[in-house]
């Protein structure tokens, strides 16, 4: 049994299923609830397999089709591409469970449940297969998929705005990869390889490289969307349906930065990286600041999720400046940490944020006003997804936070302490504001019915997202696998 | 003993609570047996580990969290002094607290939070690090901020906004605090005699820094002045939040974490050698005396109590401060002693508010010879604030007046005398209108049985706990009283 388990290669087998089932829901549009269902149950097996497979036998490289490496496509089994392929397989199991709610099969206009199932399954086989590319064209091609579908997806609810929104991400989208691209050209014609380990051995500290590095980093910047470069996300994300939304700001955003973790450490250390470094982490800081106070000022809840989320992704950012020397370790931990715990929580906030829309007839936040009946406990499952966005313990978000500000310490960067602390207050400050609505005691005559699947499986990913501390013991571990770190997480300075 | 009766201990609260959540409104019974059948549970489990810890059997369970970082459960002394009482309060407050919402809308809701309240609060007192403290704590400040808010009136959101600011201030600093220590001290298990004393010298600018962070963080929840401002206005929360948060979790989490980090992360011995605790004794003697002037002039019932509640808080910090083991006594000892007469005080002003709609002072004329047994019970509660013998307080005060002079600080007793003088001038005059002052107008009769003055469940708390503020200023030598363990702590704090 246990070879069984081992032998299977479950890391093709989690990016050719949702692809296959992709194609099948096009085909069979009448069906596609149900493939669609499947897959999506199938493919955390599928991960937990592979988690299993990666932790009882020595991983070897795996290369498609047999052909040897340089030629080959060469799959990385490593513990990063394990915990995102889990983490994707836990957050879209829900979200598909949570569109059969959302997309019922019988409505007026049939052709968005015609559409979602397949371009949604297209986007998940992409990120699966961009979490496991190995070189660095297979990422370039992985992102483009991803990219595509997300323009399909957010250009889904129709619409001029929502046409508009699509656009701009489909042109943002083309603009970063074009400079990615450009960078992996630079660096071909230098090495003739793409493999990330084969370039990780080989590079060395020149001009053109460093010209190559600033612009895949600059390509994925402006996908991942830290500021300033931000300004297309707040409305792709909002335009879309609840569902997709999701998505984006869980899952596609993540899939950038993926890649952007595994060229800073994996391709690029042996290049002077301090002052991009540097510059990432003040962007990211702005990024910070910048995003919730406008996640502050917000009328509309879903647009309050988006600017948390560009503030989110300025957390991550600060791991390329904190992580050198000793820190290292803990910072690149604590950016995974949170990466995971996000993806969780912020895709129970997108849910809930459908559901309130769906219930209360519009997501401004005043409507939430006497949210006791029905709401009560959507308005409460916001709130527990939301502390893993605050950084309250026990969330995952909470150690993250620890992880970073240890590495602050220990590298003597004080003013990123100061941005964590005063990013995390902010973010009370806006949650808050939210519960203070939920609160207010207004009477309220009657409430739609939801259907159950847009009630509890939210619940289930933000009391993960809530409890992802206490738990975060095996990932991590799982995380550090064939790691580019190595511990200690916490370091411990003297005088 | 098998160490997963810790788990237990949190589970009997944080289950039921967990379940009432998704209780529709009208399952009024189903709730009730969860709230009594969470709350026996618990205090039994509280009463095997008492007996086992009284044999210094300790219990301690670990489970990792990072690959450097592990939550640390552990049952010493100083947890059981802090969980008992809890644990206890908590049985009457849920018995209050369901007479008092008797038919009020969002109950499930409210115990909900009320049971993660308490879990948070048992949390504390259980913690064996300082790691798993700040996850609790954190854990105690957002869920007590539904119970706060529960009115869902604008004045009890804005209360509830005030209490968030300050409160996640506090924590955003006490978690900065806490890193930073974690990372120049290794881990930081709650031991006797601290864990910081062997560091090296070069490192004492720092952990004298991180101290006082440390002690305006928690200082925030133990209401020390400037700090205290969100407690009188959290005011506006239902009686038995009230009672809870000032008797036991919100403003005790606040001094127990204080004395642990004096008592087990600094250690006494080296916190006196960094000459840490003098500028704390100040700040929390003005508290004592700042909160009793305040509380002279309130006319809300509730407002005056809370002003009280700053004062006193400060007298477990005074005889903490002290750093001798009679001030150390005293001060550990009112942190039960306290909670028992505030929860008495609150659970009267509450009936007051809930039987004939008084809420403030100068409504309670006469009103002794309608509710006499609630009357008597305050009466009790408020003799033993004023630190009455043989009633809890005095008790309290013999011990911390001793513990001053001991620590050749004679002007503690002068704290204590003015305190005690304001509190009989805030006191005196509320029991000399309640028993002794014509009533204004006829209460309303009573529509209960009998006559009775109100319902058991409002009743039968305030009883219970005045007569447990006799008992443990009579009784206060004898095996298990909270006297006799807190002895006990400091006798091992002090390695006597």
């Amino acid at each position: 049994m246990t070879e069984l388990i081992v032998q299977q290669n479950w890391f093709v087998w989690m990016t050719l299923l949702p692809l296959g089932a992709a194609v099948a829901t096009f085909l069979a549009p009448g069906q596609a609830r149900w493939i669609g269902l499947t897959t999506a149950l199938f493919l955390p097996f599928c991960a937990l397999a592979a988690i299993a497979a990666t932790v009882f036998s020595t991983a070897q490289p795996l290369t498609v089709g047999n052909w040897p490496t340089p030629l080959g496509i060469e799959l990385r089994t490593d513990g990063l591409a394990l915990v995102m392929l889990a983490v994707t397989a836990l957050v879209g199991f829900i979200i598909s469970c949570y569109a059969l709610g959302y997309f019922p099969p019988r409505q007026h206009h049939l052709s968005r449940t015609h559409y979602f199932w397949p371009l949604w399954l297209f986007l998940w086989g992409g990120c699966n297969a961009l979490f496991v590319s190995g070189d660095l064209f297979n990422l370039y091609v992985t992102l483009e998929l991803v990219s595509l579908a997300s323009v399909a997806l957010i250009a889904l609810e129709g619409g001029k705005a929502a046409l508009a929104a699509a656009l701009r991400y489909l042109f943002i989208g083309l603009l970063g990869s074009l400079a990615y691209l450009l960078g992996v050209g630079i660096l071909y014609a230098t090495y003739a390889t793409l493999d990330i380990t084969l370039l990780g051995e080989i590079i060395s500290d020149s001009r053109l490289n460093h010209a190559a590095m600033s612009l895949m980093i600059a390509g994925l910047v402006l996908k991942s969307a830290l500021f300033p470069l931000h300004f297309w996300l707040p409305q792709a994300h909002t335009m879309a349906p609840a569902p997709v939304s999701a998505v984006l700001s869980a899952l596609v955003v993540k899939a950038a930065y993926v890649v952007l973790l595994r060229l800073w450490f994996e391709v690029f250390p042996a290049l002077d990286t301090l002052a991009i470094g540097h510059l990432l982490g003040l962007l990211g800081c702005v990024a910070i600041i910048w995003g919730s106070l406008m996640a502050l000022r917000q009328e509309r809840l879903k647009l309050l999720i988006a600017y948390s989320t560009i503030a989110q992704i300025g957390y991550l950012f600060l791991v390329f400046p904190l992580a050198r020397g000793e820190a290292m370790a803990g910072a690149w931990v604590g950016g995974v940490l949170l990466m995971m715990t996000h993806a969780c929580g912020k895709a129970a906030m997108f849910l809930m944020a459908g559901t309130i829309h769906h219930t209360a007839g519009s997501d401004r936040i005043s409507r939430l006003a006497g949210a006791g009946g029905p709401i009560g406990v959507q308005v409460v499952v916001f709130t527990l997804a939301a502390a893993t966005i605050i950084g309250l313990p026990p969330s995952g978000g909470f150690f993250a936070k620890w992880l970073f500000i240890n590495a602050a310490l220990a590298t003597g960067q004080w003013w990123y302490i100061a941005i964590i602390l005063s990013g995390t207050l902010l973010a009370a400050a806006y949650i808050a504001r939210v519960l203070g609505w939920a609160f207010l005691d207004v009477k309220r005559s009657s409430y739609p019915v939801i259907p159950w699947v847009m009630k509890w499986p939210p619940l289930a990913l933000s009391v993960i997202a809530l409890v992802f501390g206490l738990i975060a013991y095996a990932p991590v571990q799982i995380a550090l696998i064939g790691a580019p770190v190595s511990v200690p997480l916490l370091v411990e300075f003297g005088p | 003993m098998n160490d997963l009766i810790l788990l237990a201990i949190l589970s009997s609260s944080l289950l039921p609570g967990l379940i009432i959540f998704t209780l529709p409104e009208q399952s009024v019974r189903l709730r009730t047996i969860l709230n009594l059948g969470g709350a026996g549970v618990k205090l039994l489990l509280v009463a095997v580990l008492f007996l086992h810890v009284a044999q210094r059997e300790y219990a301690e369970l670990r489970l990792p969290l990072l690959p450097d970082m592990e939550l640390v459960l552990r049952a010493d002394a100083l947890s059981l002094l802090f969980l008992t009482l809890s644990a206890f309060l908590w049985l009457l407050t849920t018995i209050y607290a369901i007479g008092y919402l008797e038919g009020s809308p969002h109950r499930s809701r409210f115990f909900g939070f009320f049971s993660l309240c308490v879990s948070a609060t048992t949390g504390i007192a259980l913690s064996g690090d300082m790691v798993t403290f700040v996850v609790f704590y954190e854990m105690l400040t957002i869920s007590t901020y539904p119970l706060v808010v529960h009115r869902g009136t604008p004045a009890a959101l804005h209360a509830g906004r005030i209490y968030l600011a300050y409160t996640l201030g506090g924590g955003v600093v006490l978690f900065f605090a806490t890193v930073w220590l974690r990372a120049i001290a290794g881990p930081l298990d709650f031991r006797p005699g601290g864990v910081v004393s062997a560091l090296d010298p070069t490192l004492y600018g720092s952990l004298t820094i991180i101290f006082a962070l440390l002690i305006l963080s928690l200082g925030v929840k133990a209401a020390l002045v400037p700090l205290h401002i969100w407690l009188p206005n959290a005011m506006i929360a239902p009686a038995p939040v009230s009672a809870l948060l000032h008797a036991v979790a919100v403003v005790k989490a606040g001094a127990f974490g204080i004395i642990r980090v004096i008592h087990d992360i600094y250690g006494i011995n080296f916190s006196v050698e960094l000459n840490l605790l003098f500028p704390l004794a100040l700040l929390a003697a003005f508290t004592v005396i700042y909160g009793s002037i305040r509380a002279l002039s309130q006319n809300d019932l509730k407002r005056r109590l809370a002003f009280s509640t700053v004062s006193q808080v400060s007298y477990i910090l005074l005889g903490v401060t002290m750093a001798t083991p009679l001030a150390t006594i005293g001060g550990l000892v009112h942190l039960v002693h306290q909670g028992v007469m505030k929860i008495t005080l609150f659970f009267c002003a509450g009936n007051l508010a809930e039987t004939l709609g008084i809420h403030k002072i100068d409504e309670m004329d006469g009103v002794g010879r309608r509710m006499p047994w609630t009357m008597a019970a305050f009466t009790i509660g408020a003799l033993g604030m004023i630190g009455l013998p043989p009633l809890a307080g005095f008790i309290s005060k013999w011990y911390l007046g001793l513990g001053g002079l001991a620590a050749d600080q004679p002007w503690i007793v002068l704290v204590l005398i003015g305190s005690t003088l304001l509190n009989s001038c805030y006191f005196l005059p509320v029991l000399h209108r309640i028993w002794f002052v014509q009533p204004r107008q006829n209460w309303p009769p009573s529509a209960l049985r009998c006559g009775r003055e109100t319902t058991w469940a409002l009743l039968a708390p305030p009883l219970i706990t005045a007569f447990l503020v006799v008992a443990l200023g009579l009784l206060a030598h004898s095996f298990g009283s909270p006297l006799y363990w807190v002895e006990l702590i400091a006798a091992r704090e002090y390695g006597l």
